[in-house]
């Protein structure tokens, strides 16, 4: 191993640890901080890192795109309801609600889930080196070509939930 | 002058000239390299992003000030060229103004969070063959993703000045930036299907014979149009409506804090004016069937300040559009028009 090597490694640890803490701590102050401007800035910045995360794993497409749609255009539209809401955006609102019980028991149960299921799984020590160029055009082509229909579906599914969001937005007129 | 024309070679000099001296002293090549590179990239980018805005800005007022029958200013200076530099100084000597209710941590990282994406969009430029600091395979989405995160800085400046017509700038300009911002991206997928590749030097080789200006007329307009809205320039300067807002996200900064503002606006512009001429009018290359009198740097910052002059004539001929006549062009007329070029181009692709 020579010298370059070495310090390749260590440069990716150290990235993926310091990506880690930052996507950590700040996805534990989204819900614990009580300004919901705040959080949601904290949001931006967890899902920033783990678009880092994404990089540090040659997966420059998923990053992109997670930085594009979340931190683009949904953290910017939360940030445009929390302003629109009346006296929401300059109040300390409480963050928790009466739902804690049903949550705790919905998370743990799913915690466990994700658990097993990564228990379960045999972890490769020595990833097969598999150098990808054209990642784009290989998305582009398994989307549209052998994984067309559940494409379509999902594509539905959000045309349904746009068309329900219209809906429920114009009841009040 | 030879290499100003073969910059891939050049570079490469410099990479071998690099790599000698490591290996001479045992030092890891390939990260000093890196490293190097990183470090000139940052300043050479950092240098130009300033002396950019400072000539821009100057050539500006003095369009503005010929197309109005004025001069400009003409007081500082010969014909007033040194007027910016003097702004420049006066801003960095301002004091540092913080309203007392304002959220001072939003407040402060609002202009680093405009600025920082401003310069990230430089990554991808392509100013010459090699001459580009990272050619990524995916350009292009790159750019749409990098120049999305730049509106967030602008809302958390509205936001924590604690003043009604900030908050009310940083509303409007997060409404602006994601209805422009998807008419940008569909009208950029007609040039992308043609090209076949979202890098930017694959682009612009696909342009050697025919700039795409030609084969996507609507494109182009539709993105000049789109880009002139996610610089937050007239006549879409909705968030800082000077006549409504006073000075909309950025009325309660001043000194170096405003000063990021408009830096990062202007490095916006030429990077939205690079990125349109990359795409459309053939990036580097020269016109096409004649002989490459000049070298190709000169070329590309040639064609990109032609389209900045564009976005300073378009702001000093069109007076603002309302706010719900923007939405309403964003949504009815550009994104449809984009979709049916994105149809019209595949027919034509198809068909021929």
């Amino acid at each position: 191993m020579n010298i370059d090597a070495i310090c390749a490694l260590l440069l990716s640890n150290m990235t993926f640890f310091a990506l880690a803490a930052i996507g950590i701590i700040c996805g534990v102050l989204v819900v614990t901080v009580r300004n919901l401007v705040h959080a949601v800035l904290f949001l931006a910045v967890f899902l920033l890192s783990v678009a880092g995360l994404f990089i540090t794993l040659e997966a420059e497409f998923l990053a992109i795109i997670q930085v594009f749609i979340f931190v683009g255009a949904i953290v910017v539209l939360f940030m445009f309801l929390i302003m629109l809401t009346y006296k929401v955006s300059d109040m300390a609102v409480p963050q928790g609600n009466r739902l804690k019980g049903a949550a705790i028991v919905v998370s743990g149960v799913l915690f466990c889930l994700i658990f097993y299921i990564m228990k379960a799984m045999k972890w490769n020590e020595t990833a097969p080196v598999v150098t990808i160029t054209d990642d784009v055009a290989r998305i582009g082509k398994l989307l549209l070509g052998q994984y067309v229909l559940p494409f379509e579906l999902v594509s539905f599914v959000l045309l349904a939930a746009l068309i329900g969001a219209i809906v429920i937005a114009r009841k009040g007129e | 002058m030879q290499l100003l024309f073969n910059t891939q070679q050049l570079v490469n000099n410099i990479q071998h000239w690099l790599t000698g001296i490591c290996e001479l002293y045992h030092l890891p090549p390939v990260l000093i390299v890196t490293m190097v590179a990183i470090a000139v990239a940052l300043a050479l980018i950092g240098g130009f992003i300033s002396v950019n805005a400072m000539m821009v800005v100057l050539a500006e007022r003095k369009i503005a000030g010929y197309m109005q029958d004025r001069l400009g200013p003409t007081r500082v200076g010969p014909f007033g060229i040194l007027q910016t530099a003097a702004d420049a100084v006066k801003l960095l000597l301002k004091e540092n103004i913080v309203p007392k209710i304002a959220d001072k941590w939003v407040f402060f990282l609002a202009p680093v969070v405009v600025m920082a994406p401003a310069v990230m969009a430089y990554v991808v430029l392509p100013w010459s063959p090699g001459l580009i600091v990272c050619d990524l395979n995916l350009g292009v989405i790159y750019l749409m993703a990098v120049g999305s995160i730049g509106v967030i800085g602008i809302i958390m400046a509205g936001w924590s000045s604690g003043n009604k017509y900030s908050l009310l700038g940083g509303i409007r300009s997060s409404a602006q930036i994601v209805s422009y911002e998807l008419a940008m991206s569909l009208s950029v997928i007609g040039v992308l299907m043609l090209a076949g590749s979202l890098k930017m030097s694959d682009i612009i080789i696909a342009q050697q014979d025919c700039w795409y200006i030609i084969k996507q007329p609507l494109a182009f307009i539709l993105f000049i149009i789109a880009a002139t809205a996610e610089c937050n320039r007239a006549p879409f300067d909705l968030p800082e409506a000077e006549s409504e807002l006073i000075a909309g996200f950025h009325t309660e900064y001043g000194g170096i804090k405003f000063a990021m503002f408009f830096l990062a606006e202007y490095a916006n512009m030429f990077v939205a004016s690079a990125v349109c001429a990359t795409l459309f009018l053939g990036g580097w290359n020269g016109i096409p069937g004649l002989p490459m009198i000049l070298p190709p740097i000169v070329w590309f910052l040639l064609k990109t300040y032609l389209i900045v002059f564009l976005f300073i004539w378009f702001r000093w001929t069109y007076p603002r559009i309302r706010v719900d006549q923007l939405m309403g062009f964003g949504w009815k007329v550009l994104l449809p028009l984009a979709f049916l070029n994105i149809g019209l181009t595949g027919l034509v692709m198809v068909l021929i």
